[in-house]
């Protein structure tokens, strides 16, 4: 039988190690790379990220990633986004005085403003996710489950009908699971979210797999 | 609702758990690798390892142990002790670690948070504190002073204008540990904690001084903490974290319900 492979994409945004471990965790052959050929012919694309968008969408173009990120989308390889990878992936950010992102999903990527002087940006720790539909990504998982988050921008799609899972924060009910056909995002960290996050990168390892 | 984080705390000596009061009369826990294991399973939210002789010893963290809990638990955890250099944060960080803490280096090398900052990002950058309660001063306005190298160095800094300074300097986490609390396990220090909530931006841990459920209800309903580190009490088995977990949920407290 064919191993399956998921890569990982690189372009210097954090650290992907954890990404890499929870895949080994699961015995999911994974590989953290930036090579284009690599990850046009994956079974499955990863996109993590932490940091910020300006930065990371000038990687991603010095590296000639932007197209191939659509490439893999547009040609039906299931794609999960991350944290970041998921903001970058929108229309466009706030970040940075304004970043134009990679464009798969119809939207922007907004700075949290909470009212309260206690709810601290970035939003560091375990929240809830409340399921709005029944999804491939959600198998065995209990709705409002919580997972793991470290984030300042959230995700506005601009079409509902993309979104999959809700959380509250800093007075906002924010997009934290996004799926658009073959794609779908999380602005949590599954990889860091214990053994429902496992469960979770687990249901994409299986995700569109006749 | 984002939820109160539990962390517990390993500080490690010759490889080995260790636990004592003011850093005197250690005590042998067992394997950091197990008892991580362990508290992943038992629902802890967080961990954090210091290697608290690499400085003394005057060597490097020790990496493998590093990758051996990487391997281990799928939660975030942050690493201190023996880190002073950013080469020395990267192969922390390569190691799977999600945060890199440092107390001592960053007062004497403030600048320190900010390239860490820049170079892996805020959310890697736990500052650790050890606040002395001290009499007001001019010099001292907050009535703490911080304290290096384990308690056994005075620095003469205001607590309050530090911890507002390292967050100028993009601190992404600080660590209140009350040197007056630490190992006493008669509950935090709760004016002091709250004073850093109060005064900063980003997320503060309370640290030092746990020693019942009840502490903790405290420290997350009057100090606003987002999170309390945890040793003595849960080393001992004289509580286990779902315990304590339970009894912050009855009290109103947002804890991780699954795991």
């Amino acid at each position: 039988m064919e191993t399956i492979l998921i890569t990982i994409i690189d372009y210097k945004a954090g650290n992907l190690t954890s990404v890499k471990l929870a895949f080994d965790a699961l015995n999911e052959e994974s590989e953290i790379t930036d090579s284009v050929k690599r990850i046009l012919e994956a079974d499955r694309v990863v996109f993590p990220g932490v940091g910020a968008a300006g930065t990371a969408m000038k990687t991603l173009n010095d590296l000639k990633l932007v197209d191939v990120i659509r490439k893999v989308v547009d040609k039906g390889t299931p794609f999960l986004g991350i944290c970041l990878g998921t903001q970058i992936i929108f229309q466009r950010s706030e970040e940075d005085g304004g970043v134009d992102g990679v464009g798969l999903i119809p939207g922007t990527v907004r700075l949290f403003k909470p009212i309260s002087h206690f709810d601290k940006v970035p939003q560091m720790g375990w929240n809830s996710v409340k399921q709005l539909c029944r999804h491939f990504l959600f198998q065995e998982i209990d709705d409002n489950s919580e997972f793991y988050f470290v984030h300042s921008y959230y995700p506005v799609p601009s079409d509902k009908s993309y979104v999959i899972g809700e959380t509250e924060y800093g007075g906002v009910t924010f997009s934290s699971v996004i799926s658009k056909d073959n794609l779908v995002a999380t602005q949590f960290h599954p990889e860091k979210s214990g053994k429902v996050g496992l469960r979770l990168l687990k249901n994409f390892c299986a995700w569109k797999k006749d | 609702m984002l939820t109160k984080r539990i962390i517990p705390c390993l500080d490690i000596r010759n490889k080995k758990v260790t636990k004592g009061i003011r850093f005197q009369n250690n005590i042998d826990l067992g394997d950091p690798v197990e008892l991580a294991a362990k508290y992943y399973d038992d629902g802890c939210d967080e961990l954090v390892f210091y290697d608290i002789t690499a400085s003394t010893e005057r060597r490097p963290i020790d990496i493998e142990m590093v990758k051996e809990v990487a391997k281990a638990i799928r939660i975030p955890f942050a690493v201190g002790g023996g880190i002073s250099t950013i080469s020395d944060m990267s192969r922390v960080l390569l190691a799977g670690a999600e945060k890199v803490s440092v107390n001592s280096l960053a007062v004497e090398n403030p600048r320190i948070i900010t390239e860490g900052a820049k170079a892996f990002g805020s959310q890697c950058m736990v500052l650790g504190m050890d606040p002395l309660k001290v009499k007001t001063s001019a010099k001292i306005p907050s009535g703490y002073e911080i304290t290096t190298r384990g308690f056994r160095h005075r620095t003469g800094m205001d607590t309050l204008e530090w911890a507002k300074k390292a967050e100028d300097l993009g601190i992404g986490e600080i660590v209140v540990n009350s040197v007056d609390a630490d190992g006493t396990r008669e509950g935090f220090e709760i004016g002091l904690t709250r004073m850093i909530a109060e005064n900063v931006g980003v997320p503060v841990v309370a640290s030092g001084g746990a020693g019942k459920p009840e502490h903790l209800v405290e420290v997350f309903k009057f100090a606003y903490a987002d999170a309390a580190i945890i040793a003595g009490m849960i080393h001992t088995g004289k509580y286990t974290i779902p315990q304590i977990k339970e009894y912050l949920r009855n009290e109103a407290v947002p804890v991780r319900e699954k795991w």
